[in-house]
């Protein structure tokens, strides 16, 4: 069976003055037709450049240094540039951040629309306009024929980012891919946005790719989630899974950090220490200057992906008999 | 010795090393700055001494030329003095009065545009609109008003005296307001940062706050303007002594050896005014080639750290 | 133990409004024929008034635009308010001269959220933390200054090793320890901590709570905490304060707060937190937008978007009522007992 999206062994390197930076290392996922996957990590972790490295749009010095990926079986990454520009927006969009990345704020929000239509497909201006009006309406935007005559900057920051997701939904994608898509909203347009993506997933048959530092939000969102740690996934299964029985000890870590998961006023539990550079990233894995669970071994042999609980969770780590534990969520 | 280690492991130092333009105009400019400061040991005659002077060796060619004589490698001008002597001088005039021009104006601006900045409401129109009818006069107004009132009020004698600092303070005068604005115009940008509200919260002083924590993080864009302005202050003082304004004939600068030459192009002297002008030219297009370089690599946006 | 419910500092009527007319020219328009001036007063903060208990940590919750961080300035000093009054202990502080004002520079501090913008990138961490220390103490000698430091660093999980380097060679937690480190070099009682851990790292989030809750429990600190992250605030509050639209809408216990909110807006705001684990939340949606602090809603600020507005919301404003021992409400629908 062919998935929507298959990641193979995705490699990303950044060619710098001291040499080849490895950014992403082993990055292997598959997504389907009406599913969300969530990939988490914290800044670093590599998250983002896993996004711009499906649509292609990694910025130099970064560079596809090997694997494979397979949109609807086709294989993207060594298609020539003008078949890609059919691809990206046409069938993967992305979402970011900051809306304005994508909005223009000199164009009205008519005219930014009507332009990604045409560029695209053959149609005219009115029957555009038509479509530009329609995926309005799908993102729930009140009175969108006034809205085509505005600025980006007459508009709060969740109208924009409703706004970006309606230009995102021009192209008819399959997958959609977002990028802290609401880390710089409010917590009341936050939950409404998320609840959007959710639903045109449903409705028109997307994938979806959740990049976000917020393990709550994906937990709400998602089936899948991969937990990302200097640019290597080391944990990825269904949704419910990791979060209520996490075996990866930084993403136990990540969650018991979490402040809304303990009493109030106890002391939070903390992973000790940081992230490592990517031109530091230490021997075998990386994660053990960090970790609690951390033996000899953990500084030779690096883990690969191994199935714990029958397939529907997977766990890079060398210690995994120690980590199942009690549920460390509710001590 | 931390520090040097620390500048040498810079980006800023790497990106210096692997440009070669950089590399080259920065060389170049400081082997004349060098050889302007060092003129009275290197150069073979003392164009200040009037005694060494012959009228009778005036307009000698260059020694490789017809005529030419082994005393004067670049020839001789019209009063007589060994051109080159006379021009590694004129470019240690050129230098002062740049560099003073630059100081003068940099000193100006910087606390012009701190004050306006910092504190902002009418002072800050107040100066703003100050250093825009400043910058609408062009200098050589200035320059024509400032020296002519100047000899008429001390007389010509005086003036070839106070030449040099008065060249220094008119074009440092009608260029400080370049200063003010990029000073202020970073104020601005740094007064919103939160470390600045630290200060003030600590209960420090405006004074304080606004020289030891704003002003340094305001330099490096005054360094950047600071070597295009060398280099204009460098032209502007050859344009005024070119236009019989600036450095009299006894005090050579590289502008009014130019002048001074200039009238004898056609009659076949053309080496009196072209070599003092190839050197005019090299001065200012290599600051200028080095100052388009610091620009490029202090750019924060570009900085890597 | 102190006595906890002496309050160590309190707001009255406290109203910040900034002008942002620009000149004379910008101001002037023409209306109806006829050339009229017109000044724009952005209202950041309207009539807020609230105690702060010795020992404790009130945190201040609202949405980006909301008045909470120019509430934090102005009680801080930073910002003159337009009217209202500040008192420290038993001395009103917002009409006193820079001098006046030094003795008390040192009993408040405050902490940042940029930790890239918030330590000057030309000074050093030791010339960082020496001076609020030397300012204060002229009469310090040198050494005894750098003990300070080292002494305050190891406290906040620096190495005092590192205190010759610049901020930039830090990574953002270590730089917000260092910011905090600058807040407890004078040994204050109160310090304002405006969103400290909202541009960190979930992971770095942690370590610096725990500092924060550490630093509390040694030195008896007491927090006024602004943060828009609600679990944040759960975790680490005394009693929680809800602004909306630079109006106060409800203060009580943290605990309370959580599980039986009064006014609707923080009925609103509680119900869009997303939880760990949980799938689809069943979050109350706001109608409409916020209005902008420019122009205010007439009434209660709420009353656009609030599903039990009625006539009187629209047009009388609530004044916070108490409600019980600890908590204020400002609402008219739960004042008349109908929430």
């Amino acid at each position: 069976m062919t998935h929507l999206l298959e990641v193979e062994n995705l490699e990303v390197k950044f060619a710098l003055r001291f040499g080849d930076l490895t950014a992403l290392d082993d990055i292997s996922f598959h997504l389907d037709k009406k599913e969300k996957l969530g990939i988490v990590g914290e800044s670093g972790a590599g998250k983002s450049v896993t996004g711009f490295a499906i649509i292609n749009l990694l910025s130099k010095p970064g560079y596809i240094a090997g694997g494979r990926i397979l949109f609807e079986g086709r294989e993207i990454n060594r298609l020539s540039d003008e078949e890609l520009r059919q691809i990206r927006g046409n069938l993967i969009s992305m979402i970011f951040q900051d809306p304005m990345m994508t909005l223009n704020p000199v164009l009205t929000i008519g005219t930014q629309m009507v332009e990604t239509v045409m560029a695209h497909c053959r149609v005219g201006k009115a029957e555009a306009r038509g479509l530009a009006l329609e995926k309005l309406r799908k993102v729930y935007i009140p009175s969108p024929e006034k809205r085509l005559e505005q600025y980006p900057h007459e508009m709060s920051g969740g109208m924009r980012q409703r706004i970006v997701i309606a230009i995102a939904l021009l192209t008819n994608p399959g997958l959609i891919i977002a990028d802290e898509p609401t880390t710089a909203l409010d917590v009341t347009i936050q939950a409404g946005i998320m609840d959007l993506l959710t639903e045109l997933c449903e409705t028109e048959e997307m994938g979806l790719i959740l990049i976000t530092h917020d393990l709550a939000v994906v937990s709400r969102v998602t089936e899948r989630i991969a937990v990302m740690y200097a640019g290597r996934i080391i944990e990825t299964g269904l949704t419910h899974e990791i979060v209520g029985h996490p075996r990866h000890p930084y993403t136990i870590g990540l969650i018991n950090s979490l402040p809304g998961t303990r009493r109030a006023g106890s002391r939070l539990e903390q992973i000790p220490g940081m992230m490592p550079n990517l031109t530091a990233i230490p021997a075998g894995c990386a994660f053990h200057p960090r970790c609690f669970f951390a033996a000899e071994e953990c500084r030779r042999t690096r883990p690969e992906l191994s199935a714990v609980n029958g397939g529907r969770h997977w766990a890079a780590c060398l210690r995994l008999d120690q980590t199942a534990g009690p549920n460390h969520l509710h001590d | 010795m931390k520090a040097w280690r620390r500048f040498r492991g810079s980006y800023f130092f790497y990106s210096f090393r692997r440009d070669p333009v950089a590399l080259a105009s920065f060389s170049i400019f400081l082997f004349l700055v060098l050889v302007s400061i060092l003129a009275p040991v290197i150069a073979p005659h003392n164009p200040y001494d009037t005694s060494t002077i012959d009228v009778m060796d005036a307009e000698i060619p260059p020694s490789w030329m017809n005529g030419g004589e082994e005393r004067f490698w670049l020839g001789t001008d019209i009063q007589g003095r060994d051109l080159y002597s006379t021009m590694l001088y004129g470019l240690r005039t050129s230098v002062v009065i740049g560099i003073g021009a630059v100081l003068f104006q940099g000193i100006l601006g910087i606390v012009v545009g701190l004050t306006a900045g910092y504190v902002g409401g009418r002072v800050d129109s107040f100066l703003m609109r100050v250093a825009d009818i400043q910058f609408s006069i062009p200098y050589l107004i200035v320059a024509i008003i400032t020296s002519a009132v100047f000899q008429l009020a001390f007389g010509v004698g005086r003036f070839e005296q106070l030449a040099m600092p008065l060249l220094i303070v008119i074009i440092g005068i009608s260029e400080w307001p370049k200063y003010a604005r990029t000073v202020r115009a970073s104020v601005l940008g740094e007064k919103q940062k939160e470390y600045v509200e630290a200060a003030r919260v600590i209960g420090l002083n405006p004074a304080r706050i606004m020289y030891r924590h704003i002003l340094p993080n305001t330099l490096t864009p005054v360094l950047v303007i600071s070597t295009i302005q060398v280099a204009q202050a460098v032209m502007s003082e050859a344009a005024l002594s070119f236009l019989g304004l600036g450095m009299p004939v006894t005090k050579p600068s590289l502008g009014s050896l130019i002048k001074a030459g200039f009238e004898y192009v056609f009659s076949g002297s053309w080496w009196i005014t072209l070599f003092p002008g190839i050197l005019l030219v090299t001065f200012t297009l290599v600051v200028i080639l080095f100052g388009d370089w610091l620009r490029d690599v202090l750019n924060p946006k570009l900085y890597k750290g | 133990m102190p006595n906890s419910s002496t309050p160590l500092l309190s707001i009255r009527h406290l109203v910040k409004h900034f002008d942002i007319s620009g000149s004379l020219l910008d101001q002037l328009t023409w209306e109806k024929g006829r050339l009229r001036r017109r000044r724009t007063t952005v209202k950041a903060v309207n009539d807020v008034s609230f105690e702060i208990r010795r020992g404790e940590t009130l945190s201040v919750v609202g949405e980006s635009g909301c008045g909470k961080s120019t509430l934090a300035r102005t009680v801080i000093g930073l910002y003159p308010p337009n009217r209202g009054k500040i008192i420290y202990g038993d001395q009103r502080i917002d009409n006193l001269s820079a001098r006046q004002m030094l003795p008390y520079r040192r009993r408040m501090q405050m902490i940042f959220q940029d930790p890239y913008a918030s330590l000057n990138p030309r000074m050093t961490v030791a010339r960082t933390l020496e001076e609020p220390v030397v300012f204060h103490n002229p009469s310090m000698s040198g050494a005894a200054a750098a003990e300070k430091v080292a002494d305050v660093m190891r406290q906040v999980g620096v190495d005092p090793k590192w205190a010759d380097r610049y901020p930039h060679e830090f990574s953002g937690g270590q730089r917000q320890r260092i910011s905090i480190a600058r807040a407890l070099m004078v040994d204050p009682e109160f310090i304002v901590a405006d969103e400290p851990v909202s541009a960190l790292d979930v992971s770095i989030q942690a370590q610096i709570l725990n500092l924060l809750m550490d630093a509390q429990d040694q030195r008896g600190l007491t927090y006024l905490f602004i943060t828009h992250d609600l679990s944040v605030v759960r975790h680490i509050s005394t009693r929680v304060a809800v602004i909306y639209l630079g109006t106060l809408c409800e203060l009580a216990p943290a605990a309370d707060i959580f599980s039986r909110p009064r006014h609707p807006y923080t009925q609103a705001l509680l119900s869009a937190i997303p939880r760990l684990g949980e799938q689809r939340s069943q979050h109350i949606r706001l109608k409409g937008e916020v209005p902008t602090p420019i122009q205010l809603p007439t009434g209660c600020v709420f009353n656009g978007r609030c599903r039990y507005a009625d006539a009187r919301c629209r047009e009388e404003v609530p004044v916070a009522t108490p409600l019980g021992p600890d908590a204020l409400v400002a609402c008219h629908r739960v004042a008349e007992g109908k929430l």
